[in-house]
């Protein structure tokens, strides 16, 4: 669905996309994972055909962007970072006056409205005006108008950004519901949990370029640990302990408010450590997630 | 399992058109206010200066031998008309990228930055058009009009208006702030050019060192038309060359507008 090769964008001097490969096959979640000013947003805009690559190659469901990006568009859905509906409309005229756009006749827009809105839980509010809503019901509006043309190639941009937890489950229910309709996503996000959730594979981007690639599984077996161990100190005790437990795990990372050591199995490590008399105000033992890979890979955590 | 997309590309003057649709459905929502804003302000010009201040003229070789009311109305239409156009072509456009987004929304559909222009551009000539006729009906139980050449008066104002629309959305499309440079442009070039561009006197009492500014300004081109079609008084090759100013204008402004849509969308 998607191929690039040593893809580039520049803004003037500065360069946001570092030559990046992908490779998107049709049906998957594809996910890019990574800090804010990775270059997700700037490589998503490519792909979908509203911003002219720097250099490199970019094919878009077969096509090439530059030359057909208006064909392209006819067959995605792009749902941008920002919320960009028209809030002097009704709910069911953002969806209806958006779907013309793609060629669809008035019957088959009206119909298609109230199926999104049914969609998206906005069948209550379909004749209100869009300014008052609440942001959550907003960005479910703005992914409803995305499927206006049901779309091959599905584009978000952080989706569940500003959603409180129900309406991201259920968000991520809808993804689900679509990908096994047979469209092909891609989303980005800096949530690791949304990552693990959704993608079958995903790219880790860090200053415009792509540190890492895999399944969720895999990146976390090639980069991480089974568990991890998480101890916190006392302000001001931290530095002594450190010392005393590095060479209890594989690896060990010091984040300012804690120490996590990279081990097969962090209740064995936790309880060596207690014999060694290090007393932590609070341990936790968890399993690796996408947010140690990040770690690993770049240095710094994926959210401050 | 293979989907298919029911999306399609439309052509060109059909995605503007499509545009026009969308500013419509948006229009039918607050169309009361806005008509009556756009008749109003005229219909206020035309008691105050035809009507009130019109009283006290002399009709004299200034006014062609006509009463001031008559002389006045046509080009207070296309007063109105450009103010309008000026109106449409600055804030709504900066608003577009910047503020409601929605050329950046529909730059992401089939439709291309250039046919959100031209459909900016065929929403501004229909509500203009709309407005001239409002003026046009309002005016009539006034007197201000002497034939039917009024009507005549009203696609003079919409193309006036069109010839100032198109180079102000080439500058709001190149504005980044909160449109402070349209304050100037109202302040200093689109009040000035109401004032002294011939419609309330002819451009001849100008000292004549400073009479191109009239020449160059479209309105005054706006208004010589205008007045010919309804009072008469002006042979073919300067109306023709009235009207290719006022083209000459629109083209221009409207490549230009095309440019800086693109170089503002396309990023
Ligand atoms: N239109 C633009 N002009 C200049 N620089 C830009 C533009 N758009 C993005 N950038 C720069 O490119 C870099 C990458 O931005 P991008 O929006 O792609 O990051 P991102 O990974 O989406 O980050 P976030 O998580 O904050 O959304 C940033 O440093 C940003 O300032
Ligand atoms: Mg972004």
């Amino acid at each position: 669905m998607v191929e690039a090769k040593a893809l580039v964008k520049r803004f003037g001097e500065f360069e946001a996309v570092r030559g990046i490969d992908l490779h998107v096959r049709k049906g998957e979640a594809f996910g890019f994972l990574g800090p804010n000013g990775a270059g997700k947003s700037s490589t998503m805009r490519m792909i979908a055909c509203v911003s002219p690559r720097s250099d490199g190659e970019l094919t878009v469901l077969g096509m090439d962007p530059d030359r057909e990006g208006p064909r392209v568009r006819a067959r995605l859905g792009v749902v941008p970072q920002q919320d960009n509906l028209d809030t002097e409309l009704t709910v069911r005229q953002n969806l209806q006056v958006y779907g013309r756009y793609f060629g669809l006749s008035r019957a088959h827009v009206r119909r298609k409205a109230v199926e999104l809105m049914e969609f998206a839980q906005l069948t209550e509010r379909a004749d209100d005006e869009v300014e008052p809503l609440s942001g959550g019901m907003k960005r479910r509006l703005t992914i409803a108008r995305s499927l206006v043309n049901d779309p091959e190639l599905l584009l978000l941009d952080e989706p569940t950004t500003g959603l409180d937890p129900q309406a991201r489950h259920l968000l991520w229910d809808r993804l689900f519901r679509l990908k096994s309709a047979g469209v092909t996503l891609i989303v980005t996000t800096h949530y690791m949990d949304e990552a693990e959730q959704l993608c079958d594979r995903l790219v880790v981007m860090d200053g415009g370029r792509v540190v890492a690639e895999g399944s969720p599984a895999e990146l976390i077996a090639r980069y991480s640990t089974r568990e991890v161990l998480e101890l916190r100190f006392a302000p001001g005790d931290q530095e002594a302990a450190v010392a005393r437990v590095t060479d209890l795990g594989e690896r060990v990372e010091v984040l300012p408010d804690r120490i996590l050591l990279y081990t097969a199995t962090g209740e064995a490590a936790l309880e060596q450590a207690h014999g060694r008399g290090v007393r932590p105000l609070s341990s936790l033992v968890r399993r690796s997630t996408l947010e140690d890979v990040f770690l690993r890979l770049t240095g710094r955590t994926l959210v401050d | 399992m293979a989907v298919v997309s029911s999306g399609r590309v439309v052509g060109s003057w059909r995605a503007a058109w499509l545009r026009v649709e969308g500013h419509w459905t948006w229009y039918r929502r607050y169309w009361r206010s806005n008509l009556y804003s756009s008749g109003l302000q005229p219909l206020l010009y035309l008691l105050a200066m035809g009507i009130g201040f019109g009283s006290q003229v002399e009709p004299g070789p200034a006014t062609g031998g006509l009463s001031y009311v008559h002389y006045v109305a046509p080009a207070l239409l296309v007063a109105g008309a450009v103010q309008y156009a000026v109106g449409e072509s600055t804030y709504p456009v900066l608003s577009g990228f910047k503020w409601q987004k929605d050329f950046i929304a529909v730059t992401s559909t089939p439709v291309t930055a250039g046919q959100v222009l031209g459909g900016q551009l065929i929403w501004v000539a229909i509500r203009l058009v709309l407005s001239g006729v409002v003026y046009l009906l309002i005016a009539w139980p006034f007197g201000a009009w002497l034939n039917a050449g009024a009507i005549a008066v009203v696609l003079v104002g919409a193309v006036t208006g069109m010839a100032c629309a198109a180079p102000l959305m080439a500058i709001a499309a190149t504005t980044y702030d909160e449109g402070s440079r349209f304050t100037s442009i109202f302040r200093f070039i689109v009040m000035p050019m109401l004032l002294f561009a011939g419609t309330f006197f002819p451009i001849e009492q100008i000292p004549a060192a400073i009479r191109w500014l009239a020449w160059i300004s479209p309105l005054w081109h706006g208004n010589e038309l205008a007045r010919g079609v309804t009072l008469g008084g002006l042979d073919l090759l300067p109306a023709l060359g009235h009207l290719a100013f006022l083209a000459a204008l629109f083209a221009a402004g409207g490549l230009a507008a095309r440019h800086c849509f693109y170089r503002r969308l396309v990023v």
